[in-house]
């Protein structure tokens, strides 16, 4: 039949439309100003951030926490180099709907068209993959403010920073915790996002727990974009799992918590990636209550001028209580880690100005290399080695879990490590 | 694999079926009726999204209210394509017409995320749940599922009982005897669009109160819409509807004993081979 043979075709099409559906939406982002003054000079920083798409919530976390950053700067009169001349950083960014193909068409543009001075990082291992490709590709620097993929950082890149801890680190002590918590817990299910990040994350942790004396009766991964977590669910239930780990990011993560709520899973531990943190996951009621999150920080963080003295490294900006104050005083909202990362990494990348007196990119470059600081977001060291350049090498995770307080309300706890904990964490009974 | 999970996981299936099969009756029912493959299906259903997640944000509507200003704004809008698309290349070959509604397709997108964007939206309600030892059936999918069943009704009593159904029949059956006979064609292919066009949203509408979704979510529903209608045989409503509960059941079976990733794989097998075997599908194409 020649009208069925068209379906065929019409598959062919509706995949092109697929392809090709993602329209464009015009980026918003500050223009530079035009120069002050002799010896002040605009410092133009580009990054693309997730307006729209499945990373907008963190991303705007994220971007947040960048604008704050220059708000201070701004405010404290610049960045002061060692000549005199003062350095005054203006934003210039684009929407990347959450799509690695305009992240490199975006970057490419704030290089060559924007002349930017020097990148930060979109949102997401994936986004930032393709960000520190085009960045590599025309040799300039960029500090990654949202990436904590592995594979990313063992590229041997040469300009690319990463202020988060890598994706390796992220449900280690997840277990560690969910261990010291029961130590009969014996069976745990894995059910993860199938991208770099969360593949990374799994990578490690699956082997860990396995090492642990863990039985892993369920390990699978599920698509960038799913909706509909049941067909996991039944399995987990089926195989009936002390604790589940794994996750992505924001949207699946929140929808998975949801839905293993509903399906009333009796996981005594649930720990995912991303979502837990992000102060907006407490929407989804009292799915929330008992999740455990991997944080890069909390407000409740306690880096100070003497954990910096005990580590033997400098402490530059802000306390967390600072930065926690003026964000909420900006943003009528809780800082999440995401926002923590933007601010972060614009006082990276204002350290290295400073200690190079200039904005040379190699000079740069090198005083990026020398960076070893504790700020309020924990402390910041880069690798040199080849194959593994500038991958966070000296910042730990901290696990929050979302608890019910004496009056009924939820509210995150920091759980982990325990010298830190503002609470004990606590297993569903 | 436990077998625990075999009987929730095929509920579930089936339940989702039925949806699955509401979005692939308005499909079927537009290429019944005149040979129209239309590529607009997916952006549509995703329009059946926003109709529904707009009426509930934004002016506090009950979503089930929703997906009836769904159903009667599809109708409206399937009428308007019909017009303005698919009229002027109704006696053209069957690549006209396809390549009209994958314009529509493209209009519809194009347009809505400028609008929507594609950020993640949701439509969220609790209607509580039914438990039995491991199966929990959610409120919302019970819903569905009634909802499902009564518009699938309702098209048949339309078809079958009304004068306007017969003769949309009457125009799928012989458009030329059935213009000799009075009928106005020209309005009743129009009818026919808007109904398809309904069907489709109305399926959207359904699955916003089930799951998150962006103006990017029509397409998957889409492709499962061909194969279903491929598998119960293109232009029959029937062969629609079971089509859908094959594929629900399948793809709820399927992940007990293969990683849900496959799934989509094992549909565009059966899909090929349907195709290649018995391409009027298993209940026959439209007679």
């Amino acid at each position: 039949m020649r009208s069925i043979r068209f379906v065929g075709l019409t598959l062919v099409l509706v995949g092109l439309v697929a392809s090709a559906c993602g329209g464009t939406t015009p980026g918003g982002g500050a223009s530079p100003a035009p120069s002050q003054a002799t010896v002040t000079k605009d410092l133009i920083i580009g990054f693309t951030a997730s307006q729209t798409g499945a990373q907008n919530v963190t991303s705007k976390r994220q971007t947040d926490g960048i604008q704050l950053w220059v708000d201070d700067v701004t405010k404290a009169g610049g960045i002061k180099l060692k000549d005199g001349s003062v350095l005054m950083p203006k934003v210039k960014f684009y929407d990347d709907e959450s799509k690695t193909d305009r992240v490199q068409a975006l970057y490419t543009k704030l290089i060559n068209d924007d002349k930017v001075d020097f990148l930060l990082s979109p949102y997401s291992s994936g986004l930032v993959k393709a960000a520190a490709v085009v960045t590599e590709q025309n040799g300039r620097l960029m500090v990654t403010a949202g990436g904590a993929d592995d594979v990313t950082m063992e590229q041997g890149f040469k300009g690319v920073y990463q202020v988060y801890a890598p994706g390796s680190k992220y449900l280690i002590g997840a277990i560690d915790l969910m261990l010291k918590l029961d130590p009969t817990i014996k069976k745990v299910a894995i059910v993860n996002e199938k991208d770099s990040f969360s593949a990374s994350v799994v990578a490690a942790a699956n082997p860990y727990a396995k090492s642990k004396g863990l039985d892993v009766v369920v390990a699978e991964g599920y698509d960038t974009g799913t909706t509909d977590f049941n067909p996991f669910i039944n399995k987990i239930q089926a195989a009936s799992p002390d604790a589940i780990i794994g996750g992505g990011h924001f949207e699946d993560g929140t929808t998975f918590a949801k839905q293993l709520f509903e399906k009333r899973v009796n996981a005594r531990f649930v720990a995912l990636l991303v979502a837990p943190p992000e102060p907006t996951f407490k929407d989804i009621g009292d799915a929330a209550q008992f999740i455990v999150g991997p944080s890069q920080w909390e407000p409740a963080a306690k880096y100070s001028a003497e954990t910096a003295k005990a580590a033997n490294v400098p402490y530059y900006g802000p306390t967390p209580k600072e930065f926690t104050d003026r964000y909420v005083a900006k943003y009528s909202s809780q800082p999440s880690y995401q926002s923590a990362g933007g601010y972060a990494a614009g006082l990276v990348l204002q350290k290295a100005l400073e200690d190079a007196g200039s904005n040379d990119p190699a000079k740069m470059q090198a005083a990026l290399d020398k960076i070893d600081l504790m700020l309020f977001y924990g402390r910041v060291k880069f690798s040199l080695d080849a194959k593994t350049h500038g991958k966070q090498i000296a910042h730990d995770m901290v696990y929050v879990q979302w608890q019910k307080g004496s009056d009924g309300k939820l509210a995150t706890q920091l759980v982990w490590p325990s010298d830190a904990a503002t609470a004990q964490a606590q297993l569903r009974k | 694999m436990s077998l625990e999970a075999l009987l929730p996981s095929a509920i579930d299936g089936l339940m989702l079926g039925f949806v699955y099969g509401l979005a692939a009756l308005g499909l079927t029912l537009i290429f019944g009726v005149m040979k129209v493959i239309n590529l607009s299906h997916g952006p549509i259903i995703a329009l059946g999204m926003f109709a529904v997640f707009i009426l509930f944000s934004g002016f506090g509507v009950n979503p089930y209210l929703g997906v009836l200003a769904a159903a009667l704004v599809g109708l409206l809008l399937g009428v308007a394509i019909y017009f303005v698309a698919v009229d002027r290349v109704i006696n053209a070959t069957e690549l006209t017409t396809l390549l009209a509604t994958f314009s529509v397709n493209l209009m519809i997108i194009g347009v809505a995320t400028v609008i929507f964007t594609t950020s993640p939206r949701s439509v969220d309600i609790d209607l509580g749940a039914l438990r039995a030892g491991n199966v929990t059936i959610l409120g919302t999918h019970g819903v569905a599922v009634a909802v499902a069943i009564l518009v699938a009704a309702a098209l048949y009593g339309f078809l079958f009982r009304t004068r306007p159904g017969k003769s949309i029949r009457a125009v799928a059956n012989n458009r030329a005897a059935a213009e000799l006979m009075g009928i106005d064609s020209r309005r009743m292919l129009a009818l026919a669009f808007g109904i398809g066009t309904a069907l489709a949203m109305t399926s959207g509408a359904l699955l916003a109160t089930l799951f998150s979704f962006t103006i990017l979510s029509g397409g998957t529903y889409e492709l499962k819409s061909f194969v279903i209608v491929v598998l119960g045989g293109l232009g029959n409503p029937t062969g629609a509807l079971v089509g859908g509960l094959v594929i629900g059941l399948l793809e709820g079976v399927l992940t007990v004993f293969l990683p849900v990733a496959w799934v989509p794989v094992v549909e565009y097998v059966i899909f090929v081979a349907v195709l290649l075997l018995r391409p009027a599908g298993l209940l026959g194409a439209r007679a």
